[in-house]
């Protein structure tokens, strides 16, 4: 234990003993500096796939725009699915305060497999670097769309096989992130740490843990298959063959509908710890919001035919999808009324993490309203692969996803680098982002109930107005998402020094100096009351 | 590291492989997912196209593999009773048992080539639709298979070389129960494989 003292003196991300430099960081199994690791990966990512998504936004500016003919537009939205969803939001909140957070709040000094946790993070360079590869070889980018639906990923000339199978490896990475929560979860937990002690966003990360084992593996053998299928031909996808492309979209979407959950779940956790917080009072109805995370993960995994309403599958399985989609809008809802009943006669700080939760709340709700249109059979035929669709998808992941993972940025900021941000620069930046997002996005919902099909390069001169609102909505939010990053970057070098509990968390990381140490605890925590009772716990500042 | 972190904790191994066998099972439960869609569509053709694969071999195969599952299950009770090379000897057992696995396979697979009966070749393309997929899927999940095989001998390799330096033995046995978990999983996959595709003729 000599050692451990030693070690524990300086922040975690001093070289303290160990090697110095890049080489200490790229070859550490901490997971307070893994989490960090892929921190900076998919902050770049991010940045790269909303480059891409500007371009787009250029091009849609006024009918006649060129900037782009129509393949490569098709490239441009194909990479700006594959970077956000496989490298950037599906990874995103497990994989940083996942590692980061999660061992602390449990009161654990790491995760159960230190050495996997780096594995997969090498895994994840490893999917990345080969997409990156495959947008410059043997034929070009993909321009399939994020979803490679078969035939027309079978027929193209373009480096199909290699994005594949970068897939494949990224959904190697993410089981094995899953794999490494929930043995934590379950072996880790400090004494006194009973699972209704658990933070909510524990439970999150918990329950998309096991989305991430169960549903996984199918993704990755259908990427593998079509990888075999374009190298050796096999038919099973090729209707030339016999094979059925409807079999392929359902193998598709049982991984990537519950997939929008290994999105969304961990965000609504971290939202629920920050509610509490924020208000001064215990959450409510803790145990529903917990069975609640659990529920989505269950329901939501057997509601992916609800994506192949208008392809071709049987009247029954079209209406048993759709009740099961309706199903799944309960355990949503439930969290959405406790947190805003966590707010009642709360005493409340709009501190920057709690304005991004409540727009997380707007946000997830608008998104969540217009996707019961989409799981109506009726109005779905209507609104299939047009705007709509992308409008209430962005609602979902930006508003929710993305605004959760700021709220989370925000919220352990402090503890990640011990400085504090200016909270006048990050109120503006999420003002800015906030009417940005919405006067982007918003149109969409109307283009699209008029008609405007998604994934066009081009358009009829009766949407010109609203597609340059849109355009111009999306350079707002991007000015806004600069302030933001601007913000972070600068105060993570220069920001005031952040005392350890600066916004008055009850949560057992806070008891953590900021930045904590590389080992949390030298004897592990007792914890002896739950995550959201304030009782002498001094307000933040 | 603290003593917390360095204590054995021989239950976090095991849910870890537990947790990686289930994905295991929804990898090929994929492929299964496929192959049950059209054999229901082309029953026929299945049944024809089963006519051409080797009953001997595959039952030879079976066998093999059962075989070398309860070698690898010997060696783990072995080692943990505290005969370290004994335990050896029966993952060596395991390992020859595999090869002779792989090899019955590649002639298998050799003879379907030299009959035309690959994904691709001219000879197949010319048959019904349902025989086509009957081998796409043949070759797709016993490579997947044999990719399996493999990747278990290269852990039980690994094995051999830690209980002879001591760091798997009687009181830390997890590398070698999970390397077995591994094999018979490999195992129960191809005891699934071999009536789907060698029986229904």
């Amino acid at each position: 234990m000599g050692d451990t003292v030693h070690e524990a003196s300086g922040p975690y991300f001093a070289p303290a003993g160990g090697r110095p430099g890049l080489l200490g960081w790229i070859t550490t199994t901490n997971h307070k500096r893994i989490g960090i690791l892929y921190l900076s990966l998919i902050g770049t990512f991010f940045t790269a796939a909303v480059v891409l998504g500007v371009l787009m936004r250029i091009q849609m500016q006024s009918p006649g725009m060129r900037l782009m003919d129509a393949r490569t537009y098709n490239v441009m939205f194909t990479l700006h699915g594959i970077i956000q969803i496989f490298l950037v939001v599906i990874p995103g909140i497990p994989t940083i305060f996942g590692n980061f957070a999660l061992p602390m709040l449990i009161g654990s000094n790491d995760m159960a497999f230190p050495r996997l946790n780096l594995f997969s993070w090498y895994l994840f360079l490893a999917g990345a670097l080969l997409a990156a590869v495959a947008v410059f070889t043997n034929g070009g980018a993909p321009d399939t769309g994020w979803t490679f639906y078969v035939p027309f990923s079978l027929k193209t000339t373009v480096n199909v096989p290699l994005a594949t199978f970068a897939v494949f490896v990224l959904g190697m990475s993410s089981i094995l992130t899953g794999i490494n929560i929930v043995t934590t979860v379950h072996q880790l937990r400090a004494p006194g740490m009973t699972f209704f002690r658990m933070p909510l966003s524990v439970w999150g990360l918990y329950s998309t843990a096991w989305v991430q084992i169960l549903a996984t593996p199918i993704i990755g053998i259908t990427m593998l298959l079509i990888v075999v299928e374009r190298l050796f031909g096999i038919g099973v996808f090729d209707p030339t063959k016999g094979g059925d492309p409807l079999l392929y979209q359902h193998l598709f979407w049982i991984y990537s509908h519950p997939a929008v959950y290994i999105m969304i779940l961990p965000a609504m956790g971290i939202i629920s710890d920050i509610f509490p917080v924020f208000s001064r009072k215990n959450i409510f109805g803790y145990k529903m919001i917990a069975f609640s995370s659990l529920a989505i993960a269950s329901v939501g995994s057997l509601v992916w035919g609800h994506h192949m309403y208008v392809s071709g599958q049987s009247d029954t399985a079209d209406i048993v999808f759709s009740l099961l989609t309706f199903l799944v809008a309960v355990p949503s809802a439930i969290k959405v009324f406790n947190w805003i009943a966590t707010m009642y006669k709360g005493s409340i700080r709009l501190d920057p993490p709690f304005l991004f939760a409540l727009t997380f709340v707007v946000l997830f709700s608008v998104g969540g309203l217009t996707g019961l249109l989409l799981g109506a059979l009726s109005s779905d035929v209507q609104l299939h692969d047009t705007y709509f669709v992308v409008g209430h998808f962005h609602y979902i992941i930006f508003g929710g996803f993305g605004f959760g993972l700021f709220a989370a940025l925000h919220y352990w900021f402090p503890k990640m680098t011990g400085r504090m941000y200016s909270k006048r620069a990050a109120i503006l930046g999420w003002l800015v982002t906030f009417v940005g997002f919405n006067a982007f996005y918003f149109p969409f919902l109307i283009m699209g109930w008029e008609g405007m099909p998604r994934r066009y390069y081009a358009y009829l001169p009766k949407f010109a107005s609203l597609q340059g609102f849109s355009s111009v909505g999306s350079y707002v939010m991007v000015a806004g998402l600069a302030v933001i990053f601007v913000n972070l970057l600068v105060s993570a070098r220069r920001g005031e020094k952040a005392p350890a509990n600066p916004w008055g968390g009850a949560t057992l990381e806070w008891t953590l100096p900021s930045p904590p140490p590389l080992e949390s605890w030298e004897k592990a925590p007792t914890v002896v009351k739950g995550p959201y009772d304030f009782s002498g716990i001094e307000e933040g500042r | 590291m603290s003593e917390r972190e360095s204590a054995y904790d021989p239950d976090r191994g095991r849910i870890g492989m537990w947790l990686f066998i289930c994905t295991e099972i929804l990898i090929f439960g994929g492929l299964f997912l496929l192959y049950s869609v059209y054999r229901y569509k082309h029953s026929a053709d299945f049944h024809a196209a089963a006519l051409n694969l080797s009953r001997l071999d595959g039952t030879l195969n079976t066998m093999v593999l059962i075989t070398s599952s309860l070698t690898a299950a010997l060696g783990v009770h072995e080692l943990r009773s505290g005969r370290p090379g004994r335990s050896r000897l029966y993952i060596a057992c395991t390992l020859l048992l595999a090869c002779v696995f792989l090899v019955v396979k590649a002639f298998e697979w050799g003879a379907k080539f030299e009959h035309g009966l690959y994904p691709g070749a001219s000879h197949l393309l010319s048959l019904p639709p349902g025989q086509i997929l009957y081998f796409g899927l043949y070759f797709t999940m016993t490579g997947l298979h044999a990719i399996h095989v493999i990747v278990g001998m290269g852990v039980f390799g690994f094995c051999l070389r830690s209980i002879s330096k001591g760091s798997t033995s009687a009181s830390r046995p997890v590398l070698i129960e999970n390397a077995t978990l591994f094999w018979h999983l490999v195992d129960i996959i191809w005891i699934f494989l071999f009536p789907l595709f060698y029986l229904i003729s």
